[in-house]
């Protein structure tokens, strides 16, 4: 996927890793797991229940360690772009902290980067005009909706300039209209900061809109069944009511038809 | 309007608490005409008037002496909020330190918690003196233990308990997509204690901090009664009690003093309370 010379966002060689490796309640989350991820390339990771997709994540962000395999973020090791700071991660829940004006949650990777104050909240600033809640600097998280405080949350994930952003079901918890809107403006930011996207996603048309590329993976053990292109250029909301649109949305779905059909005879032999 | 109403509200309901238990003993004392009543001696001896009370403590403490019987309370209760303050603050480090440490390590929970709690079980009775005796012993070149220290060491040996609970309680709760974050801005655990589990146990710490400061408060007064310390409400508990047959009125003055403590450390703890919730959601408040 990636031209030569060019490397790669992230890039997953014949990953695996087991919970309780041994013990009673050994699991297999991922087998065998190769995904190259180009620079500016956003791809959705989607598949049923317990395939993996938000321990690959986790492997992506450092926050595990594969128990077989190599997993390079901006060509260092996983452990070592976590370090630097290469990649921003935002979950379901925004994860803000009450304690803290929507401002100083944004400012809090930099203050852990030890940036001084003036800068902190010059960058921090700039972030929320960036998600458009320039006027909510100064307020709490509580008094924010569902949706803002997600922008936020995107905001401080992206604050340090990272070339990567990771996101776990991010807009899981939104009403659907929000959803929608949140969407759009995800693509429009990453757009504009050339940023690289891996998301797990449980929402098929929400991957399609989302994603260059949809990773469909399959449980007991994890393992990407197929990588779906999406070939649908520019995102509008007219790409909503695409014909194009509904057929990847489709595609998707019976691949993951199958997979669940598998899982589940895979459990009627147990 | 309104809101000064509701301010007002809880003061007025406190005023109106008190006056409707001074109207209960008189009346029960009415009610017995200075015979027994339901078992209980309703004379004058046993059950002083509320204005003898009162009046007692305008009077001077002692034949001879011009120092007023409310002046000796205010200096006792004064001294003992010394010391109840001082065990407070033992009882809040020695609890956040250990909060601190049963988090940092599963394995010192385990060993750790179930003796924090049997140790509320200990009679303070029994441990007062305990203490006094180890304290004497203990000189370090110029630093000699004071016999108030033990006092102190009481009062914070019952705050402890409940800031170690609590503490832990809400060091242990942010979610763990929350700790995530922090691996994920490259956070070390000292970055993580700071910025993400203290201000997370805040919540957790405020009813320990209410709990912990009443607890100082009676660890302090019971230690000195226990350890004879001079200077306290606890002793002049005990001194006015001595003189109960004689001068009734004058130990219920000694309560008071007791009771305008225990009001205002929770007065105190209150605003310090509202100070450390100032920046939380509404719901999230006691």
């Amino acid at each position: 996927m990636t031209p030569p010379g060019e490397t790669a966002a992230v890039e997953i060689a014949g990953v695996g890793k087991v919970f309780n490796a041994g013990k009673p309640g050994q699991v297999d989350a991922l087998q065998d797991v190769s995904l190259t991820v180009a620079s500016g390339e956003s791809v959705a990771l989607i598949g049923p229940s317990g395939c993996g997709k938000s321990t690959l994540l986790r492997l992506i962000a450092n926050l595990l360690e594969p128990t077989a395999g190599t997993v390079t973020v901006n060509g260092k090791s996983a452990a070592q772009a976590r370090q630097d700071q290469d990649y921003g991660m935002a979950f379901q829940q925004a994860s803000l902290f009450d304690w803290r004006t929507v401002a100083r949650n944004i400012e809090l990777p930099l203050e852990l980067k030890g940036w001084d104050k003036r800068r902190r909240r010059d960058k921090a600033l700039e972030m929320l005009e960036l998600v458009q809640l320039r006027d909510f600097a100064d307020h709490h998280p509580w008094e924010l909706s569902g949706g803002m405080q997600q922008r936020v949350a995107i905001a401080r994930a992206l604050s340090v300039d990272p070339p990567l952003l990771l996101m776990d079901e991010p807009f899981g918890a939104l009403d659907e209209m929000t959803r929608e809107h949140m969407q759009t403006e995800l693509l429009r930011i990453c757009r504009q900061l050339g940023t690289t996207v891996v998301l797990v996603t449980h929402s098929i048309p929400e991957a399609v809109y989302l994603a260059n590329r949809v990773v469909v993976m399959s449980p007991r053990p994890g393992r990407i069944t197929k990588i779906v292109d999406v070939p649908l250029g520019e995102r509008t909301e007219a790409t909503r009511e695409d014909t194009a649109f509904f057929e990847k949305i489709t595609e998707v779905r019976e691949l993951l038809r199958g997979v669940e059909a598998s899982a589940r005879s895979h459990e009627a032999a147990w | 309007m309104t809101s000064l109403r509701a301010a007002l509200r809880p003061m007025v309901l406190g005023v109106v608490a008190i006056l409707l238990a001074v109207a209960a003993w008189e009346a029960f004392k009415a009610i017995g005409g200075g015979d027994r009543f339901l078992g209980v001696n309703t004379d004058a001896r046993s059950m002083p008037h509320v204005w003898d009370m009162i009046t007692r403590l305008a009077d001077p403490e002692n034949r001879g002496t011009d120092r007023a019987v409310g002046f000796a309370v205010l200096a006792g209760a004064w001294y003992s909020l010394r010391l109840a303050f001082a065990g407070w603050v033992l009882g809040i480090v020695v609890g956040l330190g250990l909060a601190v440490v049963m988090q940092r390590w599963g394995s010192a929970e385990r060993a750790l918690l179930p003796y924090v709690v049997v140790s509320q079980t200990i009679p303070l009775i029994a441990l007062a003196p305990l203490i006094v005796a180890w304290g004497g012993e203990l000189s370090v070149g110029p630093f000699e233990w004071q016999a108030w220290m033990s006092v102190a060491v009481v009062a914070g040996y019952l705050a402890f308990c409940p800031i170690a609970v609590g503490a832990l309680k809400g060091l242990q709760s942010p979610a763990s997509a929350a700790v995530e974050l922090f691996r994920s801005y490259a956070a070390g655990r000292r970055a993580e204690l700071v910025k993400l589990r203290f201000p997370s146990a805040v919540p957790y710490l405020v009813p320990a901090l209410r709990l912990s400061a009443a607890l100082s408060v009676v660890g302090a007064i019971v230690a000195e009664i226990s350890t004879g310390l001079r200077g306290g409400i606890g002793r002049l508990i005990l001194e006015y009690s001595r003189e109960a047959t004689g001068d009734p009125a004058k130990v219920y003055t000694a309560m008071f003093g007791a009771a305008a403590l225990g009001v205002l450390v929770a007065g105190l703890v209150l605003g310090l309370d509202a100070w450390l919730m100032r920046n939380r959601p509404k719901e999230a408040r006691a």
